[in-house]
């Protein structure tokens, strides 16, 4: 007897109405996806709950696989028996001994199918009995017992599980449309990314290019930080735009201590030019109030003026040691903190407003017409498409 | 020629010598230059450590590149108990340790460190107990091998660490120099805290390798500079050196995973073969590492085996290598238990997957015949 199946439960998911199935089959192919490069493992949906079986497979590496998923609350390894009492039983007191640390423990059997014909109630005790004779100095207890073994009696088979292991919860990426990440390179925007993938967010990046003064390698940075996210949902297009000439023609043209707040303007026009090609609704962003000039409520006022896309925040309200936990845990932060000046940092004016107002910028706007310079820009936007399997570069191939 | 000296170093092989050509001259620049040239090598240390998370099944900022064995035991030793005196001064390790543990250990005792040595068995081995119980309040440090390099013992590193996990302020560091690629190895949740590799012990190149450093583990650096390797080993990175080990890395490990009955078939052949000869008697555990076989030819000098031997073009080894022009007995085979006749006549005979059955029967015959004509010289 093995544990040859992994259960997941899902979470907030199971309190869909009716448009849960779509959900499920979404969870179900974002499984497949992360784990089909397993030999033999399959992904089977019953009622209210998915397996994974294992094949022979080691179960920890999939299981690390498994924990990135959004949709999935929590996760068990469990072993399927047949639905007879003789099996269950076997299966209830392998899974108790694996435990090896515990002393109590409880039983719950659930009864999906009212076909097996020992009630719940009955099959609790007698497993309980069971698992006390046949095992030394473990007692029972039905309050805060070490293990839980959990007995669920289906239709097709019985699962057996003890532990569970957390996963990250929420919507299956995929399931709540596409969004367009502004990703800069710093500590935030990945982790915004991150955040808006957990709602069921299927993402895009763009990204604000300045060559010569950026280097390739503050660009590699960020398709680094991309390849990083992509571990938690699907393959993410980021478009690079190449941002010099608007830039220098912005701060060329209009007031210095406007020209930041007009240059976060032109990002958002033509983000939602991509939106506009790309059929994505939304925009997300790793801004933060009163972290640095643009992003007061003054400036986020003016700035939000030239687009009405939903711009989806969800780092607004949290403290920055919150974000760098954040990014730390999910493994974007060695890659933020890498010291490449990016468009943002470059130009920067000496004081840039911090409560610029809509009317004015829209006066200073009035008196350059950008359009050529911004036209040009996104006929240059150069797509790249990142996926979780590292693509090595060429020239690294015969080195490692 | 018949190579059985596999423990003190391997033939490095062609792919990771022309790895370590390439990036030497095709990837020279600095890699912190921040032109695209300090870019492009900076991408490629980059992705080598990428490819050793993935191969080792760790984080890539768990990594930190050295220049082998003895290195990364020092960095490990000194830097927990440097780092983290505070805390405690006590450190735990065996007496069947390499010199690059026992001898850092032993020059700690200076600066007010204690040191349990823990006694091993007639196999070389410790017990899960033995650890447990040397436990103290300041104990901060666990440092062993994890397959012996003289005898193969291969200590319980797994249940250890498990047990050590209900131990959190200890930290658990493992040599797994000649460990690596010939036995199981996991390392992320597996209490081990730091593990040393060593590149020319896996037809890597002399003077590369590789410390794992757990991700909430920090340490006082034996170097300090320019903050190269998260701040642990500063100084411009051996880039080509390290690269190369990844080579070898990824090729030992696909080797393991295909060929690991290769070694244990080797070892039975060679423990069969001795099993017929007169006067031996074979140090190694029956379940120790399948590289390593030490035994002893009674009443004959080792000096003498290993000579007769190399005029035949067969190489194995006494003792270790790295203490093998110590005139002395094993040190390791007396914490074994074994009698000064037989610690001094320790022979070594270390495989790779390279090696053949045939070159151990040929190793076997000639054996054979040294030993006949140095009985009968001495008449």
């Amino acid at each position: 007897m093995n544990y040859d199946h992994i259960l997941i439960r899902y979470g907030e998911m199971a309190l869909k109405g009716k448009n849960i199935k779509q959900f499920i089959i979404k969870l179900q192919e974002n499984i497949h996806q992360k784990i089909k490069h397993f030999e033999g493992v399959k992904v089977i949906r019953t009622q209210g709950r998915m397996f994974v079986l294992l094949n022979g497979n080691e179960p920890e590496p999939i299981i690390e696989k498994l924990k990135n998923v959004f949709g999935i609350h929590s996760l068990s390894l469990a072993i399927r028996v047949e639905n007879s009492e003789e099996q269950i039983k076997e299966g209830a007191l392998y899974a108790l001994k694996k435990e090896e640390k515990a002393k109590t423990f409880k039983v719950t059997v659930k009864r999906i199918t009212k076909d097996f014909p020992i009630p719940s109630q009955q099959m609790n005790q007698i497993l309980g009995g069971h698992l006390l004779t046949n095992t030394d100095g473990i007692t029972v207890n039905v309050h805060e017992p070490d293990v839980e073994v959990r007995v669920e009696i289906r239709k097709e088979a019985t699962y057996i599980t003890s532990g569970s292991i957390r996963c990250r919860g929420g919507l299956p990426v995929g399931t709540s449309g596409k969004s367009l990440l502004l990703l800069s390179g710093g500590i935030d925007s990945p982790v915004a990314g991150f955040l808006a993938m957990k709602r069921g967010v299927q993402l895009e990046a763009i990204h604000f290019h300045s060559p010569p003064f950026t280097s390739e390698r503050a660009k590699q940075k960020v398709l680094d930080l991309t390849q990083t996210l992509t571990k938690y949902g699907k393959s993410i297009k980021v478009h690079i735009v190449p941002f010099t000439k608007l830039q220098q023609e912005i701060f060329r043209e209009m007031p210095n201590d406007y020209a930041m707040t007009i240059m976060r303007r032109m990002m958002f026009r033509i983000s939602e030019r991509i939106c506009e090609q790309e059929e994505i609704l939304s925009l997300t962003s790793g801004e933060n109030l009163g972290q640095v000039a643009s992003q007061t409520m003054q400036s986020m006022h003016t700035i939000n003026e030239v687009t009405n896309y939903p711009i989806i925040r969800p780092l607004i309200a949290m403290d920055k040691q919150e974000v760098i936990e954040i990014s730390q845990e999910i493994g974007t932060y060695e890659t933020s903190i890498q010291p490449y000046e990016d468009c943002c940092t470059i130009f920067v004016p000496k004081s840039p407003k911090t409560k610029p107002k809509r009317e004015k910028v829209n006066y200073y706007e009035s008196h350059h017409d950008f359009t050529p310079t911004m036209e040009e820009t996104i006929k240059g936007i150069e797509t790249i498409k990142i996926t979780e399997k590292t693509v090595m570069d060429q020239s690294f191939e015969d080195l490692l | 020629m018949i190579y059985l000296d596999n423990s003190a170093t391997t033939q490095p092989k062609e792919e990771v010598i022309q790895s370590f050509q390439l990036a030497s001259s095709q990837f020279f620049a600095n890699p912190s230059s921040i032109h695209p040239l300090g870019g492009r090598v900076e991408k490629l240390l980059f992705t080598a450590k990428q490819q050793v998370a993935e191969t080792l099944g760790v984080r890539r900022e768990e990594i930190i590149f050295t220049s082998g064995g003895t290195e990364g035991n020092n960095t490990a030793i000194k830097g927990i108990a440097l780092e983290h005196e505070q805390r405690g001064r006590h450190i735990i390790t065996t007496e069947a340790e390499h010199p690059s543990i026992y001898d850092t250990c032993i020059s700690l005792k200076k600066l007010g460190f204690r040191i349990t040595f823990l006694p091993i068995d007639e196999n070389g081995l410790v017990s899960v107990e033995q650890v447990e119980n040397a436990i103290e309040s300041d104990t901060i440090l666990i440092t062993m091998m994890y397959v012996n390099n003289e005898i193969g013992t291969i200590q319980p590193i797994e249940a250890i660490g498990n047990m050590l996990k209900q131990y959190p302020k200890v930290f658990f560091h493992v040599d797994a120099v000649q460990a690596l690629g010939k036995v199981p190895l996991k390392l992320s949740d597996s209490g081990i805290d730091l593990c040393t590799f060593s590149g020319h012990k896996i037809h890597g190149l002399k003077g590369t390798g590789m410390l794992y450093v757990e991700k909430t583990t920090t340490l006082f650096p034996l170097m300090h500079g320019g903050n190269q390797e998260f701040g642990v080993r500063s100084g411009t990175e051996n880039v080509a050196g390290a690269v190369s080990f990844v080579k070898a890395l990824r090729l030992v490990m696909e080797q393991f995973k295909q060929e690991k009955q290769h070694l244990i078939h080797l070892n039975e052949v060679l423990r069969e073969g001795l099993s017929k000869l007169e006067d031996i008697v074979i140090h190694s555990p029956s379940h120790g590492a399948p590289h390593i076989v030490n035994f002893s030819v009674l009443g004959v000098k080792p000096e003498v085996i290993i000579h007769t031997l190399s005029e035949k073009d067969i190489y194995i080894s006494t003792k270790s290598a790295c203490s093998s022009k110590e005139l002395d007995e094993s040190r390791i085979l007396i914490a074994c238990g074994k009698s000064h006749e037989e610690a001094i006549s320790g022979l070594r005979v270390s495989f790779s997957y390279n090696n053949t059955v045939a070159e151990v029967e040929q190793f076997l015959k000639e054996l054979h015949t040294a030993i006949e004509q140095y009985k009968e010289a001495l008449g």
